[in-house]
C-alpha cells in the first residue's frame, strides 16, 4: 500500500504565512473513493479559538506516540515552523498572539464550502460525522439539538455514530435518529435488556461509489452509561465489543464489500487497539478523545484518520481501491481557517435562522478576561480554574470538582465573555451543581478511579476524558502507577495541610451521572461568579504534581 | 458527579471494605473451587471462550458468555467475590453447542475466569479483568 499525506506540501505553504482558500483546498484527487469526516463538532455552529492541549500524556504502549505528543516535539515530527498557521491550528504554543494573527477556526459554513470543494472533484464523495454533534452550546441545549440537526441535515451527510446525543435522552434521540435522511450506525448500540442488536441504530451500511462496494461500520462511543448518565438511555447498552465488530467485518466481506470503514467513537488508543484485534478494517475514521494529526497512523493495514474537534478541522481521505483492495491512499487534514475560506452562504443563512431566536441572550456581555481562558489538557485548564473558583465561591465549598471533558472553545486575553462563551463550556442536560459533604478517603477514591479511566495502561479500559478537575485541592500523581496508588500528598489548600482521610469536607461540583441530582445549573453559578469579578484573572495552577510522564 | 449523602457513604464504605478485604483473601477460595473442578489438573490456555465486557455498565449485572466447543462443563468464577463460585453449566451428549450465557454481580473490579472441561478430561481456562468503576468525567 502506499500513501501519502497532504500535509508536506501544506507544511510549505505554512511558512508563507499568507494562505488562502485554493491553498487550503488544494489536492490532487486520488484514486477512486473520497471520504470526508468530520467528528466531534459539540454544536459549535460559528468561529471560535479553540487551544490545542499542553498535556497529553500516554501511557503503557502509547507513551510517547501520537497523539501523546503535544507543542515543541509535535512541531518537530511533523515539520511544522514556530510560529506558522499549522503550529497555530495544531499546538498550544504561543496561543494567544497566533490567534491575533490568524482569527478563528472552524464554522459549519465555512465546512460547507470545504465540503462543497471536495465534492466538486468528487461528486460521490462519502461524508461521515463521527458524533458528538448534537451537543456542546446554549443553542443545542434550548433546541435539544434540532439547531445542530437541521445544519448537518443541510450538508447531506451518508452516515453517522453518535455519544453525547444520548444524554438528550433517549425518547429525543430516538425521534431524531427516526427521521435522519442518513444511516444511524453503531455496531456496538445493543437493547440493554436482551443484549441483542438495538433496531434503530443499524451497525453498517453498505455504499456503492467510484464503482467500489463500501462497508461503513458504526462503533458508538463504548462507556457512555458510565461515563454518562445511563439513567438518561436505559434501553441502551454499549461496550466495545470487538468480537461483534469482528463479526460484522466478516460479514460485510461476504457480501462483497471492497473497502470497509469504520466510523468511530472509540477514542484513538482504543482505536489503535481494535485495528490490532479486528483484521479486515481499511480505514478507521476515529473521534472521541478530540485528536488532530496532519497524518494517519497505520496499525498493520488499517489506517487510522483523526480529525480534531469543535469544527476545527475536516479531513479528506482518497483511497485507491481495485481488485477488492485499498492499494493507497492520500489524506489531508484541513484546518478551518474562518477568516480564509469563505462561508457558504446558504448555510451561514440557515445557522443565522437558528440563532435568531436566542440573539439576545446569546450575546449578552457578562464580564472581560485578562487571561487565556482554554480547557483542553489532562489536567486543569484556566476554564476549570474558573468554575471551580465560582463552585468554591458561589456554593460555599471546601473544595470543588469539575468534569474532565474535552469540549469547550478557548477565550483570549481582553475579550469579553458573553453567555454564549459560558454555556460553551458548561452545556449539557445534567448540569446541576450540587453541593455535598465528602471525607477525604472518598476524595481519594474518585481521584483514583478518574485517573485509572485515564492512565490505565490497556485503552480498552479507559474511557477517553481528561483527568476530574479539582479547586481547593492539590495533589501529586505517578501516572505509571496502579489504580490506588497514583495520587498522593493531597493537600487542602485554604490551610495547607494535608487531606485528613477520616476528616469530612464540603465539595460542589457539577455533572453528576447521579440521577435526581439537585442544585442551580452550572452556567447560572458562572455566570453570577463573573458578574461579581467583572473582569476575570485566572492564576497560574501549580497545585498538580505530575510525575512518570 | 454527585452523591447523596446516604449513597456517598455506601460507596466511600465499599471502597473502605474492599481495602480492608484484599482480593488476594478471596484467592484460596478461588483455589478451593478450582481444585474441586479439575481435581488439580493442569489447564491449558484457549479453547475456551469468554466475553465479558471490559468496563461493568452495571456491576450488579454484568452479561458475561462462554463458550467452548466439545466441553462437557464450563465453571465460571468471580475471583474477587466474597463467594467466588458463580455457576457450572453441563452439557450433555446431544447439547447443540456447549455455551451459555448469563449475568453476574462483581463487587468490584476483578477477574472473572471460565474453566472448560474437555470430553477428554482435560481442562481449559479464560480470565477476562472486568472494571467495575463510580464513572462520571466522559469525554
Amino acid at each position: 500500500m502506499v500513501g501519502a499525506s497532504g500535509f508536506g506540501n501544506w507544511a510549505r505553504l505554512a511558512a508563507q504565512q499568507a494562505l488562502t482558500q485554493d491553498q487550503l483546498l488544494e489536492f490532487d484527487t486520488f484514486g477512486n473513493v473520497s471520504l470526508i469526516h468530520v467528528t466531534d463538532i459539540h454544536a459549535q455552529l460559528k468561529p471560535i479559538f479553540f487551544r490545542e492541549p499542553e498535556i497529553n500524556i500516554g501511557v503503557g504502549e502509547n507513551r510517547g506516540r501520537v497523539p501523546h505528543v503535544t507543542g515543541a516535539d509535535f512541531r518537530k515530527l511533523y515539520g511544522i515552523e514556530d510560529g506558522s498557521p499549522s503550529a497555530y491550528a495544531l499546538t498550544y504554543s504561543d496561543f494567544t498572539s497566533l490567534a491575533q494573527t490568524y482569527g478563528r477556526v472552524g464554522g459549519l459554513d465555512r465546512v460547507s464550502t470545504v465540503i462543497n470543494a471536495i465534492r466538486a472533484a468528487r461528486p460521490d464523495a462519502l461524508l461521515l460525522d463521527g458524533g458528538d454533534t448534537w451537543h456542546g452550546s446554549y443553542t443545542c441545549y434550548q433546541t435539544e439539538g434540532q439547531d445542530m440537526v437541521n445544519v448537518m441535515n443541510a450538508l447531506k451527510p451518508d452516515a453517522m455514530t453518535f455519544h453525547w446525543e444520548f444524554t438528550l435522552g433517549s425518547a429525543r434521540v430516538n425521534e431524531i435518529v427516526e427521521g435522519l435522511p442518513f444511516a444511524a450506525l453503531g455496531q456496538n448500540i445493543f437493547d440493554a435488556e436482551w443484549d441483542e442488536p438495538a433496531e434503530l441504530f443499524k451497525p453498517y451500511k453498505f455504499f456503492e461509489r467510484g464503482g467500489v462496494k463500501i462497508a461503513v461500520i458504526g462503533q458508538a462511543f463504548p462507556y457512555m452509561p458510565i461515563a454518562n448518565p445511563g439513567w438518561m438511555f436505559p434501553e441502551y447498552s454499549f461496550g466495545i465489543r470487538d468480537e461483534n465488530m469482528q463479526a460484522m467485518v466478516d460479514e460485510v466481506r461476504a457480501e462483497g464489500a471492497e473497502l470497509v470503514v469504520c466510523l468511530s467513537h472509540n477514542g484513538f488508543d482504543v482505536d489503535k487497539k481494535m485495528a490490532s484485534r479486528v483484521a479486515g478494517i481499511d480505514v478507521i475514521l476515529s473521534g472521541h478523545t478530540h485528536d488532530a494529526l496532519p497524518e494517519p497512523v497505520l496499525v498493520g493495514d488499517t489506517i487510522i484518520v483523526a480529525s480534531g474537534s469543535n469544527g476545527k478541522f475536516v479531513s479528506r481521505v482518497d483511497l485507491d481501491v481495485r481488485d477488492g483492495r485499498m492499494m493507497g491512499f492520500r489524506h489531508k487534514l484541513i484546518p478551518i481557517f474562518s477568516d480564509v475560506i469563505a462561508p457558504d452562504p446558504q448555510i451561514a443563512a440557515l445557522i443565522d435562522e437558528q440563532r435568531a431566536p436566542f440573539q439576545a441572550e446569546l450575546e449578552e456581555v457578562i464580564g472581560q478576561t485578562d487571561s487565556l481562558l482554554y480547557r483542553r489538557g489532562n489536567f486543569n485548564g484556566t476554564w476549570d480554574d474558573l468554575i471551580c473558583d465560582a463552585l468554591i465561591s458561589e456554593r460555599e465549598a471546601d473544595i470543588a470538582m469539575s468534569p474532565g471533558v474535552r469540549w469547550g472553545p478557548s477565550i483570549l486575553p481582553g475579550q469579553d465573555i458573553t453567555r454564549e462563551d459560558i454555556w460553551n463550556v458548561t452545556s449539557m442536560t445534567y448540569g446541576k451543581a450540587y453541593r455535598t459533604e465528602m471525607t477525604g478517603e472518598f476524595i481519594k477514591v474518585i481521584l483514583e478511579d478518574v485517573g485509572d479511566n485515564l492512565f490505565n495502561p490497556d485503552p480498552y479500559y479507559q474511557q477517553g476524558g481528561d483527568m476530574v478537575r479539582i479547586g481547593g485541592l492539590g495533589y501529586r500523581i505517578d501516572v505509571t502507577k496502579p489504580q490506588g496508588e497514583r495520587i498522593s500528598d493531597m493537600t487542602f489548600l485554604k490551610t495547607g495541610e494535608q487531606i485528613d482521610p477520616a476528616k469530612t469536607y464540603v465539595v460542589a461540583g457539577w455533572a453528576s451521572v447521579n440521577e435526581g441530582t439537585e442544585g442551580p445549573q452550572i452556567w447560572d453559578v458562572v455566570e453570577s461568579h463573573i458578574r461579581k469579578q467583572g473582569t476575570i484573572t485566572v492564576a497560574p495552577n501549580t497545585s498538580v504534581k505530575v510525575v512518570g510522564a | 458527579m454527585e452523591f447523596s449523602r446516604r449513597e456517598t457513604l455506601a460507596l466511600g464504605m465499599g471502597a473502605a471494605a474492599l481495602a480492608v478485604l484484599p482480593i488476594r483473601a478471596y484467592a484460596s477460595l478461588t483455589d478451593d473451587a478450582i481444585a474441586a473442578f479439575t481435581g488439580g489438573a493442569e489447564m491449558a490456555d484457549g479453547g475456551v471462550t469468554l466475553t465479558a465486557p471490559e468496563i461493568a455498565e452495571n456491576g450488579n449485572t454484568v452479561p458475561i458468555e462462554v463458550s467452548a466447543p466439545g466441553a462437557s462443563a464450563i465453571m465460571v468464577l468471580a475471583t474477587g467475590n466474597p463467594t467466588p463460585a458463580v455457576a457450572t453449566f453441563n452439557f450433555g451428549p446431544l447439547a447443540a453447542s456447549q455455551a451459555a450465557s448469563t449475568r453476574i454481580r462483581l463487587a468490584g473490579t476483578q477477574d472473572v475466569m471460565a474453566i472448560a472441561k474437555m470430553a477428554d478430561g482435560s481442562f481449559a481456562r479464560a480470565t477476562s479483568t472486568v472494571k467495575v468503576t463510580i464513572g462520571g468525567c466522559g469525554g
